[in-house]
Order: structure tokens, then C-alpha cells, then sequence
């Protein structure tokens, strides 16, 4: 296992496109984290003339909005909010997925028809929507936004891990478990699951980014969190005077817009890293 | 070694080939210093154990080498012109004209959403020859050759609608299509039945003859060589360390791999062995049926396919009861009912004096320990993310043995399964296939089980490894008294390790008895018919003639 750990991490080292997705992203986590500290003041307050370009005063380095606020101070807030949101709304999407896929792919028959017929009733239901519904009902909150989120991306990793499992159940060793008198719950947990964590982690680093862009866009929607400075509702505040001061949008649009590619990046090289007879072929 | 002679009708010369591996593989050369030749009409046999480089001298000759692997000098001459330095393209052109190749697995060769028809005229289009309606002709004489019933029904069907054997006659039928100078068989007959395995052996025996083919066959099986080879090529490790005339080296090898190999194959003679005594048996089974359903389509007939049919035996501690037959005819089903891994849909399986087949999850749970299960294959039935300690200790521990006791065990089941007990804090892939049924065993015999289901276990080993690994068992029963139930294909090994033999045809018992007097004279027509189609039988030891 370590020298198979220990390839995978050489395969992924020497994804050059990988490499450079981590390292914006660990910059951005960087900024996420330190922001704060950068900007002890609240993001909210009007700090300056409003539609200061930026590039022009030393202070506003990205300039201000219409209301006089520094747009590099909401960025640095914003990237909490992003990374947090996008963190816990796909975990709570792999809470959901994992344990339901592995039942259904491991018991089949009955179970499999119910749980799959549920999956079918979420996936059928356009996902922006409902997102949109549940925030709308439960009043916009960071825990609603997440609840939102989760509960709408979880169909796919059921369905993966579904898979995973229905051809991991078949294998000699489950079945030499099972000989053995092992509890059911025991070998879907240490011979199963186990097996099916590369697919995964992959398809999770994904979620982290599509979460984000669905954050960003119920922010931009007026559906954030409104004690939240997100980078959705900076681009959302900003698109009414977005010819003559595009920087308001462009900034955090383009936050965006970096962070999700980093993720895809990463995402691609954990795949080549973890599947490498899947992806990409003997050399 | 003998020098390979060079005469007007040498079909394919390679001399001196050395195919290079990168670096950080086992070993530096895949092939080294390898010569031989082949001439028209002539069956030469390359045979060796798995990772002796005899398929890489198949694709060096097709061209179709892994990136990674190179050619670093040599030459391999078709008909006189060298084939290393030709270009892909011009390498195309020999493929399938000049040369034809047949793979060991016949359902992956073949594309599974075009007709059989089309599949053996795109041989033709991709090289520009015939007419349309030429090629349909010759489509159809061809099929006519390779002995497959009614051509015009083949040519439309698909390939998941025919047999193995019969998906192994159109690629031989593709192979020939442009009567190719040379064909090459890599393990042609190793994925068919014994009897189907004649039947193809016997087909291309007869095209080689009838058009003068130069045959390279690529095998692990002695047997097999013994029924085809004019001559014999033996490798090891890269390295050729014998060849000659098929009948020098079979009745007189030189050298001592040879020698070993040959010594290795199991003997259809059944040893004496000594007499059981009488003792209640440790399995019985009695009344077994169970059937499988399939629905065709979403309207259509259930199909109903019987694998085990009121299927009943017993089996006393210390004796190995045989189960053979061929692929489809059940005993895989049965093995796993025994087990109750598939739930039989009637009779009753006991062990000692527990009833198997009635208990609930939870009681059968418990009693699992009493019946334990060697798999196939080392490399399925082995948890990649399990040290080996792990994997032999969870038996026990499911059935609330302490860690630390399991593992103490655990180290004393490696020695007695012959490994090092430092290899419990090492992982399944750092073993070799033998080692890995090695410690397939030791999980099984964790659980100090009565009886002992093997489900072909030899069958992915090489046949040195096979004979050290039916060693093992015969010992290990010898010790422990278990009683086993060996379920296999291969008669030779049957003979060897079996006190009584079942064979099993279309899902019933057709016929059992003791393991010598059923080899002697056996009664039923199926088992005849087996016997008769074992290759290599003239050679390697006699059955019943």
C-alpha cells in the first residue's frame, strides 16, 4: 500500500497541470485564511469614494463598488465563505450519496429499486430550482445555502458509488469475507468502501467546485447569506453599472472563475493519480 | 543448443532478437538472444510459464509491441525481408496478408455490435481485395472451412450469440481469410474446454496441412505440445535454453528447466492410495437443484437454465472428493451452494451433523467456520488494501478471537503454509500467483474448518507452481484430516490429488467413483468423451484407451 500511495503521488507530482491547480489553490486558501487579518474591518463598510477604479489609489488596490466599499476586502472575505460553503455543502451531498449507493450496490433487488427510484425523483427535479425553493423557504442562511446545495448534488455519488460497489460485491475477497462470517456491515465498511475511495475523492474534488459556482450563483440571485460578503453577490451588486465600472464584477467573477479551475485541475490530476489504467492507458 | 538452419522453405527467421523492458522492470530484457526459424507447413511450439517472454516474441513478429518495450538488435525475417525496421504503415500490409493472428480470448477479439459477416470482409476491405459480392462468397467458404454449422446463419449473427469454440472458428476463419504465409496462435485453446480445445487443435492441424501454413503456437500447456509441435522452442526468463525436434524434446531434454517442467505436468494415472477409513462423513449433500432464471427481453420467455440438478454426495474427513466437468455444466454452482454463497432452491447440505441449508443469517453466520473456501484466482481473492496478517487474522477475529491472538496465529498458518512470517506486515501484490494461493489457504485454515471447498484453485498457476500448491493441499489434509471437495476442469490434476471423482455434465451427476477405478473404465459416454479429448494423453501417462 505505501509504494502504491507513494506512486499515486508521484503520478500526480508530475501532472504539471495539477501542480498549478494546487498551488492557486492553496493561494486562495491562504487568503481565505489570513483575510481577516489583512482586513480586520468589516467588508460591509463604505470605506471610500465609491467607483474608485482600481489600479489608482494605493489604498483600494482593486478599487471600490457603488457604495464606496474596498473590493479587495470583500474578495479576502469572500474566499472564506466560497471554500466553507463548497467544503461542507458536498460533504453533506457525500453523507447522503455514499451510504445510500453502497446499500443499494450491495444488497440489490428490492432495496436497489427504492433507492434508486428516490435518487431518479431528485435527479428529475432541474437542480437550480430546487435549490433555489429550498433557500427561498427556509429563509437565505449559510445553513440553508449548504442544506440547499447538498441536498441537491448528492444524486450523482450515489449513483457512482452504486456502481462501484455492484462490482466490488462480486469479487473473490468480499466473497471469501462473507465465508468467513463476517457481518454485513463490517464488509461494506473494510472490504467494500475501502476500494471505492479513489473514484470518490475525484468526483468530491469536482462537487467542491460546482458547490461554489452554485453558491455564487443563488448569491448573485439576492439568495446569499446576508450578513455574508460572498463573491456571488459581489458580481450580482455590481451588473447594473457593469459598462462604466466593470471592475465591481469583474474581480470577483474572476475569483470565481479561478478557484473552480484550480479544483478541475486538481480533480483531473487526483483521477490520472488514482485510476492510472483508466485514464491514462500503459506507457 | 541446435542451430537454426536456413533453407528455401523458411517461412519466418529470427535471429538473434532482443527486446529491451525499461528501466525498474523485473529484468532488463523481455527477450534475449532468441533464434529460431519456422518453415512452411511446419508447427512450432514456443512454450514456457507466465512471464517468460513468449507472447512478446508473437507481437515482436506482429509488430505490435508495448510502447515500452523495444527491439535492441536482431532481426526477424518473413520470407527473407526484416521486419523490425518496416514502417507502421507498411507493417499494416503484412498484418492479416501475409501474417495471421488468433488471441486466447475470443469474446474480446471480436467487436460485439457488428455481424460475424462483416467482421471477417473487413479483413478483406482493409486490404483492397475481391468484390462485394466475392467477398460474401468467400465469407461463406470460408466459415464452410473452420466446420461451423449452416454459414449463412453465422455470417448475421453477432458475436455474444455464439460459443466459445465457435467465436475461436471465426477468428481463425479472420486469421485465414488471405491465406497469410504464417499464423500466429497465442494461447489459442487456454480460455475453451478440454473437449472444444480438440476440436480447434485438430482445425488448425488441418488447415496448416491443407494450406502449407508455417504455425507459430504460443502455449503453457506440455500437453498441448505434445498433440501439435513439430517442433519445440523453450523459454525462460527471455532466454530460449532449449529447441529441437518435438520428439527430442519431449522423450530426451537436455536441460534441466525442461526437464523440471516436463517432470511437473500431473500423470492421468491416479496413484494408490491408501484406504479411508470408515468414518461418518464431513459433508453430505443430497437433493440439490438449483435453477437459474433469465428473462429475454422485456416480454419475452423466461429462459431457464438448470445448474445443479438433484445433485447429492458425501464426503468422509481426509478424503478429497473431485468435481469435474466443463465450463457451463454447474460445478462452480454446486461448490458455492455448499457454502450457501448462492442459495440452492432445494435439498439439503449437511456438515458433521448440522444441517447447513436451514439456518437463519445469524446461526449460519456463526457455523460458517466449519466450511471454509479456497478461491481461483490469487489475484481477485485477496483484498488489495489488506496486509496479508489482516487478511488471514479477520476470520478468527470475526468470530471474537483477541487481535494480537489472531495475528500470533496468523504467523504460525504462514509457516505452515511455507512463507516467511515476516510476511504478514506485507501486501498482496508484492506475491507471486503461487504465493498469493499460498496465503489463500492459510485464511481458509484459520478457522480450523472441517471442510475445505476449493474452487479450481491451481487452475491460474503455472504448472510448476500447481504441482508445489497440490503438494501443499495434500499435506495439509494429510495433517489436519479436512475433507475436501476439489472442483476442477483439468482431469490430470483430478487424477492426482482425488480419492473419488464426480463428473458433472448440464448441471447432474453423471458419474462417481473411486478415482482409479473411474479413470480405468469409465462408464458414461460424457466421461469417455472427456478422457478422449485430454491433450497430450499419447505422451503424458495413460487413461483408459
Amino acid at each position: 500500500m505505501s509504494s502504491a500511495r507513494k506512486n499515486a503521488f508521484q503520478r500526480f507530482a508530475a501532472n504539471r497541470g495539477a501542480l498549478v491547480g494546487l498551488v492557486v489553490l492553496l493561494l486562495i486558501l491562504v487568503i481565505a485564511v489570513a483575510g481577516p487579518w489583512v482586513y480586520p474591518t468589516s467588508p460591509w463598510r463604505m470605506v471610500g469614494r465609491p467607483f474608485l477604479a482600481p489600479f489608482v489609489m494605493e489604498r483600494f488596490p482593486l478599487g471600490t463598488d457603488t457604495l464606496g466599499r474596498d473590493i479587495a476586502a470583500g474578495l479576502a472575505h469572500g474566499a472564506r465563505v466560497s471554500l466553507l460553503i463548497g467544503l461542507v455543502s458536498t460533504s453533506v451531498a457525500l453523507l447522503i450519496g455514499v451510504p445510500l449507493g453502497a446499500l443499494a450496490g450491495y444488497f440489490g433487488g428490492w432495496i436497489d429499486d427504492a433507492a434508486m427510484r428516490f435518487t431518479e425523483f431528485f435527479q428529475t427535479i432541474p437542480s437550480f430550482a430546487l435549490a433555489i425553493v429550498i433557500v427561498a423557504i427556509l429563509q437565505p442562511s449559510l445553513t440553508s445555502i449548504v442544506m440547499a446545495i447538498g441536498v441537491v448534488s448528492w444524486p450523482p455519488v450515489a449513483r457512482l458509488v452504486r456502481g462501484e460497489v455492484m462490482s466490488l460485491r462480486t469479487r473473490e475477497y468480499v466473497q471469501a469475507a462473507v465465508t468467513l462470517g463476517q457481518s454485513t456491515p463490517r464488509i461494506i465498511f473494510s472490504q467494500v468502501l475501502p476500494n471505492a475511495v479513489a473514484p470518490i475523492i475525484v468526483m468530491g474534488s469536482l462537487m467542491v467546485a460546482s458547490a461554489i459556482l452554485l453558491e455564487s450563483a443563488l448569491s448573485f440571485l439576492g439568495l446569499g447569506d446576508p450578513n455574508m460578503m460572498t463573491w456571488g453577490y459581489m458580481v450580482g451588486a455590481g451588473r447594473t453599472r457593469l459598462i462604466d465600472a466593470w471592475w465591481v464584477s469583474f474581480f470577483p467573477g474572476f475569483a470565481i472563475f479561478l478557484t473552480v479551475l484550480a479544483l478541475n485541475l486538481v480533480g483531473e490530476g487526483l483521477n490520472d493519480a488514482l485510476n492510472p489504467r483508466l485514464s491514462g492507458g500503459r506507457n | 543448443m541446435q542451430e537454426t538452419t536456413l533453407t528455401p522453405d523458411t517461412v519466418l527467421a529470427i535471429d538473434n532478437l532482443t527486446l529491451s523492458l525499461p528501466k525498474g522492470a523485473d529484468r532488463a530484457h523481455a527477450v534475449n538472444g532468441l533464434s529460431l526459424a519456422i518453415r512452411a507447413g511446419e508447427t512450432l511450439c514456443i512454450v514456457g510459464e507466465s512471464g517468460s517472454g513468449k507472447s512478446m516474441c508473437a507481437h515482436a513478429v506482429m509488430g505490435l509491441l508495448p510502447a515500452a518495450v523495444r527491439p535492441a538488435g536482431g532481426t526477424i525475417k518473413l520470407e527473407g525481408r526484416d521486419l523490425i525496421d518496416l514502417s507502421p504503415d507498411a507493417m499494416m500490409l503484412v498484418r492479416g496478408r501475409q501474417i495471421g493472428m488468433i488471441f486466447q480470448e475470443p469474446m474480446t477479439s471480436l467487436n460485439p455490435v457488428m455481424r460475424i459477416g462483416r467482421q471477417i470482409a473487413e479483413t478483406f476491405e482493409a486490404h483492397g481485395v475481391l468484390s462485394a459480392p466475392e467477398r460474401e462468397a468467400r465469407v461463406a467458404a470460408l466459415l464452410d472451412e473452420v466446420g461451423l454449422p449452416d454459414p449463412a446463419q453465422i455470417a448475421r449473427a453477432y458475436p455474444h450469440e455464439l460459443s466459445g469454440g465457435q467465436r475461436q472458428r471465426v477468428m481463425i476463419a479472420i486469421a485465414l481469410a488471405l491465406e497469410p504465409k504464417l499464423l500466429i496462435a497465442d494461447e489459442p485453446t487456454t480460455a475453451l474446454d478440454v473437449t472444444t480445445q480438440a476440436q480447434i487443435l485438430s482445425l488448425i492441424d488441418r488447415l496448416r496441412k491443407k494450406h502449407g501454413t508455417a504455425v507459430m503456437f504460443i502455449t503453457h500447456d506440455f500437453g498441448v505440445v505434445a498433440d501439435i509441435a513439430d517442433r519445440i522452442v523453450v523459454m525462460q526468463d527471455g532466454i530460449c535454453v532449449e529447441q529441437g525436434l518435438a520428439a527430442d524434446v519431449l522423450g530426451d531434454p537436455q536441460h534441466a528447466y525442461t526437464q523440471r517442467l516436463l517432470a511437473a505436468v500431473p500423470s492421468l494415472a491416479p496413484p494408490a492410495h491408501a484406504a479411508m477409513a470408515e468414518a461418518p462423513p464431513a459433508l453430505t449433500v443430497s437433493g440439490l437443484d438449483k435453477v437459474y432464471r433469465k428473462r429475454v427481453g422485456w416480454f419475452g420467455a423466461v429462459r431457464e437454465v438448470a445448474a445443479a440438478r438433484q445433485v447429492g454426495f458425501a464426503i468422509r474427513p481426509g478424503e478429497t472428493l473431485g468435481l469435474v466437468g466443463e465450463s457451463g455444466s454447474g460445478k462452480s454452482t454446486v461448490a458455492r451452494c455448499c457454502l450457501r454463497l448462492i442459495e440452492p432452491d432445494a435439498g439439503t447440505i449437511r456438515i458433521g451433523d448440522l444441517m447447513i441449508s436451514g439456518l437463519d443469517a445469524r446461526a449460519l453466520r456463526q457455523h460458517r467456520k466449519r466450511i471454509q473456501m479456497v478461491f481461483q484466482d490469487p489475484f481477485a481473492s485477496l483484498n488489495p488494501r489488506h496486509t496479508v496478517g489482516r487478511i488471514i487474522a479477520q476470520g478468527p477475529m470475526a468470530h471474537g478471537e483477541a487481535k494480537a491472538q489472531a495475528l500470533d496465529r496468523a504467523r504460525v498458518l504462514l509457516d505452515r503454509v511455507g512463507l516467511p512470517p515476516q510476511a504478514i506486515d506485507r501486501y498482496p501484490h508484492e506475491f507471486s500467483g503461487g504465493q498469493r494461493q499460498r496465503i489463500g489457504i492459510a485464511r481458509a485454515l484459520a478457522l480450523e474448518p472441517d471442510v475445505l471447498i476449493a474452487d479450481e484453485p491451481v487452475s491460474a498457476l503455472d504448472v510448476s507452481v500447481q504441482a508445489q500448491i497440490l503438494d501443499l493441499i495434500r499435506e495439509l489434509q494429510g495433517r489436519l484430516g479436512l475433507a475436501i471437495l476439489f472442483v476442477t476442469h483439468d482431469l490430470r490434476v483430478a487424477a492426482q490429488l482425488c480419492h473419488r471423482v464426480a463428473v458433472m455434465q448440464k448441471g447432474q451427476i453423471v458419474e462417481i467413483g473411486e478415482t482409479a477405478a473411474l479413470f480405468a473404465n469409465p462408464q458414461h459416454a460424457y466421461t469417455r468423451q472427456l478422457f478422449a479429448a485430454v491433450p497430450g494423453r499419447r505422451f503424458f501417462g495413460h487413461g483408459p484407451s
